[in-house]
């Protein structure tokens, strides 16, 4: 569906050029903030508390009235998902975790990525065409290919993990944990600490990259499908159908790094 | 591929939606569930109890139904027993009663024989006497010659055996 008028290229830039506002000079521009750090990616944000909203509304509506004898068919696709989740962690974790946060928040993360990634689903021209109509320029409809919104996620949940390690270990068996580690002797603290921190700050850069690196590639070849003409409609059906593996996996694969992550942070040495 | 506060904003975003996940949608969802696989368990567990009971009471009823069976074939045993009693008994009181009728009757018969000839010999003896006075033509005095008239009456009985 490629406009008659632009070449693939800059078709495919075009598509993947965020929404952008930022304040420059005193005042609002739109679309001209590269290099500012203070500017939103209106388009990801939008998409991602939107969506985050049709979760909570969801699950919470279903919540309110979940009962405790036969479930209906809604409350029966949240527990199933709550179950899912409830066990993960129980699985995961050597005891069952104190902290109440740590199987919510994978289910918020799972649901949310799931539904996030599932934009990609959403044939790629028809949002920004119809925005465009609109009046703006640019459109991103999967939140999950902004490097942004996969790096805030991935570094939210290292910071928890910082903060489990700390309250279960203390500072200073959190510390000892990163210098004396592989080589418990003194003069291998340098090196260990390297070697640690490395495979620490590891963590959070391939959780969100992993994220970003599955969705973004699938929605590039979304849009190169869409150059082909009339060939498109049986190769974007295969993609989708594809696609929909990876939109579900890489899902499951952020709750579950979450979750040895937090697990891992739980653990003594 | 710029980094913006757009990582600042998802931020705050996920820790609002985790946390309303965690107040509002976790516990009530998870305690359903619990609530239910309690529930579920203890459906199973009364259904195991319901069935053992069930087994038991069976198992009763049989070794009841058993001992009224013997009972009651003892109860028929005994009826039959007091009932070919009462028969025998009965038959025993019958026939003692008969025999008792016959011997009454015997009794009876030998006594209004006896008597019947007692009143036939004094006849008989008035006979006598009232002959011998006709032939005499003179009173004969009865008493005087009860001796000759006892041996005349004892000689008509020995005549007529077949009265006896």
């Amino acid at each position: 569906m490629a406009e008659t008028g632009h070449s693939a290229g800059e078709y495919i830039s075009h598509h993947l050029q965020n929404l952008t506002v930022c304040k420059a000079d005193g005042q609002w521009v739109w679309n001209e903030c590269h290099g500012n750090f203070f500017a939103i990616n209106v388009d990801s944000m939008v998409f991602a508390i939107l969506l985050g909203f049709a979760l909570v509304f969801f699950f919470s509506r279903v919540a309110k009235r979940a009962t405790t004898g036969v479930p209906g068919k809604l409350q029966t696709i949240v527990e199933i998902v709550v179950g899912f989740v409830d066990q993960s962690v129980r699985d995961t974790f050597s005891h069952p975790p104190k902290s109440r946060v740590i199987a919510p928040l994978a289910m918020t993360l799972f649901v949310w990525i799931f539904l996030m990634n599932s934009m990609d689903l959403i044939p790629v021209d028809w949002l920004p065409w119809a925005a465009g109509h609109l009046g703006v320029e640019h459109l991103r409809v999967v939140p999950t290919t902004d490097v942004n919104v996969t790096f805030a996620m991935a570094i939210s949940v290292f910071l928890l993990t910082i903060y489990f390690s700390i309250k279960i270990k203390g500072g200073w068996g959190f510390t000892k944990e990163l210098i004396l580690q592989p080589f418990n002797h003194w003069a291998a603290v340098p090196f260990n600490f390297a070697l640690e921190g490395v495979s620490l700050i590891a963590k959070p850069i391939s959780l969100s990259l992993r994220l970003f690196g599955n969705l973004y590639a699938g929605e590039l070849i979304f849009m190169l499908i869409a150059l082909l003409g009339i060939w498109q409609l049986p190769l974007h059906f295969a993609w989708a159908v594809f696609h929909l593996l990876i939109v579900l996996l890489q899902a499951f694969i952020f709750m579950m790094l979450t979750i040895v992550y937090l697990s891992q942070a739980h653990e003594h040495h | 591929m710029d980094f913006n506060l757009t990582l600042i904003g998802q931020t705050v975003a996920m820790i609002v939606f985790v946390w309303f996940c965690m107040r509002f949608i976790w516990p009530p969802v998870m305690n359903a569930i619990e609530q239910r696989r309690k529930e579920i368990a203890d459906g199973i567990a009364a259904g195991d109890k319901g069935q053992r009971e069930l087994a038991d009471a069976r198992h009763g009823a049989e070794s009841i139904l058993q001992d009224a069976r013997q009972k009651a074939t003892q109860v028929a045993d005994m009826a039959h027993k007091r009932s070919n009693e009462m028969v025998a008994e009965a038959k025993e009181h019958a026939s003692a009663e008969g025999e008792r009728i016959v011997a009454a009757a015997r009794t009876e018969l030998v006594t209004s024989q006896t008597k019947a000839r007692d009143a036939l010999r004094r006849e008989v003896a008035a006979l006598a006497v009232a002959g011998a006075t006709r032939v005499l033509g003179r009173e004969v005095d009865a008493k005087s010659h009860a001796t000759l008239l006892d041996e005349l009456a004892a000689e008509l009985e020995k005549q007529a055996p077949t009265h006896g």
